[in-house]
């Protein structure tokens, strides 16, 4: 018999669970879940320490398609029932599951307010641009003019950027991928597992039902190189099929789209994904397509004391000051007397 | 013999039974204070206490305005008391407002006392005086008036200090309450020693209140006009150690025992709403003790991060009032679906919406049973004074856990701030409340099954963390045994029909209902919540004048208690008073077809002892 303790090795199919998966057949969330089970049992985290939160929606469905414990919470309340339990529980992992309409309409708030304190969760806003559960409807990431079922002659409210959203609130880790561009998806999802503190990731995922295509221009192999600029850290904003575009600051401060051959690189915009000030990461997430090409990838890892961090050594602050709670004293404390 | 009595050998020294006294003014007056202050040092000195702090919503309303008035009102005794009183002995009034809102709860002959100071012509006109109430012959006529300067003489005594004027007359407070410590022949010493240690970084200012509370002891000793003084005896309370205690200060005290009483840490999430915010104030403080307090975004964050706790372990609680308890309603139904335990403290005000904030009302009770999608039941408890709070925060927890279930907590603003004393209980004879969470996945190789219940109808407590027991539980229905998503109709009526078994197993689990009087007779007196005082007084009163009347106080509204049906059926008539519109009565009515009458105030004050008599003496002759 053996002493030594053999720690178990994973694969994916361990985190499969025995559910059946009842998204739409080709819906862009399989590719999601795909990559999220390859990357599951490389994260050193034992699988009974892996939490899945989710609101309602199709993509809040995903706690239960993965052998973890997980909740499957209200709407738009993912973030809140999180940061209650990463709170409780510091030593577990805790993912939350959403989508544009379950983060950034009726849960703006918890969203918001995860980001501002860096609870320590992992964040996958699966962006569809639409509300696929309650048959399409436009949602808060629907692009102007859109004709939805609650939008028939043309959406005219004001669509929102979720990374800028993100940013704006602090965020301390903000990334973008593509449902099926499955490489660069691991990619972020790795770095966002990795990440300590907040990391909100943006995913494009198709409704191929109600709104199908909506992704094409970063999901196309022949036009994706043209449409989108893939971050990496330290290089220069460079993009294009013959990688001979890139992206520089105009007298104005303003990006603008540049032929590589006959300037200097050096006058190119450089990725800081780590740079202190956070404008540059905003002025990225504002860069979208078709307006412009649309940045893909990490825009922003910076390091930053986590709320659930915090807490937890106030806390120990505090008990090694006063030491551990006498019950009894507390209970005979203020104004007391004695009856006899 | 305290200081206080010596220095007054010369006047004659009256002792009385009880008196209630009203220190008001406007709501930057520190009439707050005033009223603590007495409450203090009267139950130091063993008088039985009640209270009645009563302030307006805005924190500083216009100065001098009616709606700025802020009062405290105590009752000290030296027999047992449950209220703190109909009518007001003595009345401190510190401006016209003060006196124009707080004159007719004054019985005729008590004893006012008015800064005469403040009643200048601007301060009668915010008041909506035309003429100098203190010159009326109504007034001087029918109570003992004094008219005393306070705000110069408060002034005079902190001359050379230092201050400016406006500090100088931030102090009259304590010239005030030097005034009635006097009076009523208080130990002023508790104060003193409140005083510098409030002020103990500024020194000027411990000393200009020391000196404000001396001059007001002085001037009622030095002062023909007040003739006599009184002394109250102290009450004669079960022997033990007693503290002043408030409803919020003791669901704190219980929340932070509960780590010790079930090896678990508090998780306690809350959103700043009048009248529960002292909660989280209190709780905050006490990081030492295995509590974990959070400020939540809003209140739906505040429930259902509470839930995120409770699935992983912790005890969770969130707590609120009744605008909070509306926005938390989704998140409290995905408790009782998740079945995961949460108590939900429920601090009652006035309402509807905003309603009257820092008014008490008993008007929740209806929210807390059914105020939730789809059938939806859970246990309801509340508790029925200050202290009664901490018993039944643990009770509520012990349910919780125990059944795996949300529990609702009910009190009210007037026991939230009001005080009374409190015997402090040991630790040691405390019960333990047992927790559960299984370790091991089941032997056979089958998966967890995260809805097999016991015989209880209880599912197990299990938590991340666990190898082997990795399970998914949610909002949407679910099918029994596994915990599997599942949509099929026979298994919604099982679950829903299982949910309610659930909770009403809770009747076992809980004492038979008590009463206080006969055990059958012409009439039941049926209340609960914060108006247990009124009604004990009144139902004993009652009796006292030889009526047969008995009186049920419930504390466990959902599940009622298993007698209830049968006691009620044992008196001619059921009287039900309520700080509402007839919400228990509508129960009661409903579950045991039982034709109860109502008696219903919502004025957000407490009932008088004097109306409920008159209520308990109407049902009878009816």
């Amino acid at each position: 018999m053996s002493l030594s303790v053999e720690l178990p090795v994973l694969s994916p199919k361990d985190f499969a669970s025995d559910q059946e998966i009842r998204w739409c057949p080709r819906c862009g969330d399989y590719s999601i879940l795909a990559q999220v089970k390859k990357i599951l049992p490389n994260l050193g985290v034992p699988r009974e320490k892996l939490v899945f939160v989710s609101g309602i929606g199709c993509s809040s469905r995903f706690p239960y398609y993965l052998n973890t414990f997980g909740v499957h919470g209200i709407h738009g309340r993912a973030p809140a029932i999180a940061t209650g339990l990463k709170l409780a529980r510091p030593d577990l992992q805790v993912w939350v599951v959403t989508g544009d309409g379950d983060a950034l309409s009726i849960g703006g708030n918890h969203i918001l307010h995860a980001i501002r304190r860096n609870v320590n969760l992992k964040v996958l806003l699966f962006n569809n641009q639409i509300y696929g559960l309650t048959k399409g409807q436009y949602s808060p990431t629907s692009p102007l003019g859109q004709k939805t079922k609650s939008t028939p002659y043309g959406s005219v409210d004001q669509p929102l950027s979720p990374l800028a959203v993100a940013i704006g609130a602090g965020a301390t880790f903000a990334a973008r991928s593509v449902d099926i561009d499955i490489q660069h998806l691991t990619m972020v999802l790795e770095r966002a597992a990795a990440h300590e503190g907040m990391a909100f990731v943006e995913i494009y995922q198709d409704c191929n039902v109600f709104n199908s295509g909506a992704f094409e221009f970063a999901t196309d192999k022949n036009a994706k190189q043209d449409n989108c600029i893939y971050l990496e850290h330290g290089k220069p904003l460079i993009f294009g099929k013959e990688r001979n575009k890139g992206v520089r600051l105009n007298g104005k401060g303003m990006p603008e789209i540049v032929t590589v051959n006959g300037i200097a690189r050096d006058d190119l915009l450089f990725h800081d994904e780590t740079a202190d000030d956070p404008s540059q990461a905003f002025r990225l997430a504002q860069m979208r397509w078709p307006d412009s090409p649309e940045p893909l990838g990490v825009l922003r890892a910076v390091a930053r004391p986590t709320f659930d961090g915090a807490v937890t050594s106030q806390i120990e602050q505090v008990q090694a000051k006063l030491g551990p709670g006498d019950v009894d004293a507390l209970l005979d404390g203020g104004e007391t007397w004695e009856v006899r | 013999m305290t200081a206080a009595a010596l220095a007054a050998q010369p006047r004659p020294l009256e002792s009385i039974e009880s008196v209630v006294i009203r220190f008001c003014g406007d709501s930057g007056d520190g009439m707050q204070l005033a009223g603590t202050q007495f409450t203090n040092v009267s139950a130091v000195f063993g008088n039985d206490v009640s209270t009645l702090p009563d302030f307006p919503a805005e924190i500083r309303a216009p100065a001098g305005s009616l709606a700025g008035v802020s009062g405290y009102q105590l009752c000290f005794s030296s027999h047992e008391i449950y209220t703190p009183g109909d009518e007001v002995d003595t009345l401190v009034a510190m401006n016209p407002a003060a006196l124009k809102t707080n004159l007719g709860d004054l019985h005729s002959g008590g004893t006012l006392i008015v800064n005469e100071d403040a009643f200048d012509k601007s301060s009668l006109a915010k008041a909506q005086y035309s003429t100098n109430p203190l010159a009326d012959s109504r007034i001087t006529s029918n109570y003992r008036v004094h008219n005393v300067p306070m705000t110069r003489l408060t002034r005079d005594a902190v001359e050379g200090l230092g201050l400016s004027q406006r500090e100088a007359d931030r102090c009259k407070n304590f010239f005030a309450l030097g005034l009635v410590y006097w009076l009523y022949d208080r130990d002023p010493e508790p104060t003193r020693h409140w005083i510098r240690d409030k002020f103990a970084k500024k020194p000027q200012f411990a000393e200009a209140n020391l000196r404000a509370l001396q001059a007001g002891i002085n001037y009622g000793d030095s002062t023909e006009a007040f003739a006599v003084h009184y002394r109250v005896p102290p009450a004669k309370l079960a022997p033990g150690r007693y503290r002043k205690i408030t409803g919020n200060e003791a669901l704190a005290l219980a929340m932070a025992t509960a780590p010790r009483l079930t090896g678990k840490d508090v998780f306690y999430a809350g959103y700043p709403i009048t009248p529960a915010s002292d909660i989280l104030h209190q709780l905050s403080e006490l990081k030492n003790f295995g509590v974990k307090t959070f400020q939540a975004e809003d209140e739906i964050a505040a429930v259902t991060s509470a839930i995120g706790a409770a699935f992983g372990g912790a005890i969770a609680v969130t707590g609120s009032s009744g605008p909070g308890i509306a926005l938390k309603g989704e998140g409290i139904g995905l408790a009782v679906m998740t079945e995961l335990p949460l108590v939900i403290i429920d601090v009652q005000r006035g309402g509807p919406s905003t309603g009257l904030p820092t008014k008490t009302e008993q008007s929740d009770l209806l929210l807390a049973s059914f105020g939730r999608n789809g059938d939806c039941p859970l246990p309801i408890l509340a508790a029925q004074s200050p202290g009664d709070c901490f018993t039944m925060m643990l009770e509520a927890l012990r349910i919780a856990v125990g059944f795996m279930t949300p529990v609702f907590l009910l009190t009210d603003g007037y026991i939230a701030n009001g005080a009374e004393p409190w015997a402090i209980p040991k630790l040691a004879d405390l019960h333990p409340i047992p927790v559960h969470h299984p370790a091991e996945p089941p032997t056979n190789g089958d998966p967890f099954q995260p809805y097999l219940r016991d015989e209880h109808l209880v599912r197990p407590w299990a938590i991340p963390g666990t190898a082997g027991l990795e399970h998914r539980i949610g909002g949407i229905e679910k099918a029994d045994v596994t915990g599997n998503i599942c949509y099929d109709a026979e298994n919604h009526q099982h679950m829903t029909r299982i949910r309610a078994q659930k909770v009403a197993n809770v009747a076992a689990a809980i004492p038979p209902q008590p009463v206080d009087g006969p055990a059958s007779g012409d009439l039941l007196v049926v209340s609960w919540g914060g108006t247990f005082g009124a009604v004990r007084t009144a139902t004993t009163a009652a009796r006292r004048q030889g009526q047969s009347v008995a009186h049920a106080h419930l504390r466990y509204l959902n599940p009622f208690p298993a007698n209830l049906g049968e006691v009620l059926r044992s008196y001619r008539r059921v009287l039900v008073p309520e700080l509402n519109t007839g919400q228990l009565r509508m129960l009661l009515r409903a579950t045991f077809l039982v034709d109860a009458i109502g008696f219903n105030k919502v004025q957000g004050k407490p009932f008088l002892v004097a109306e409920l008599v008159s209520a308990i003496r109407d049902a009878l002759e009816a």
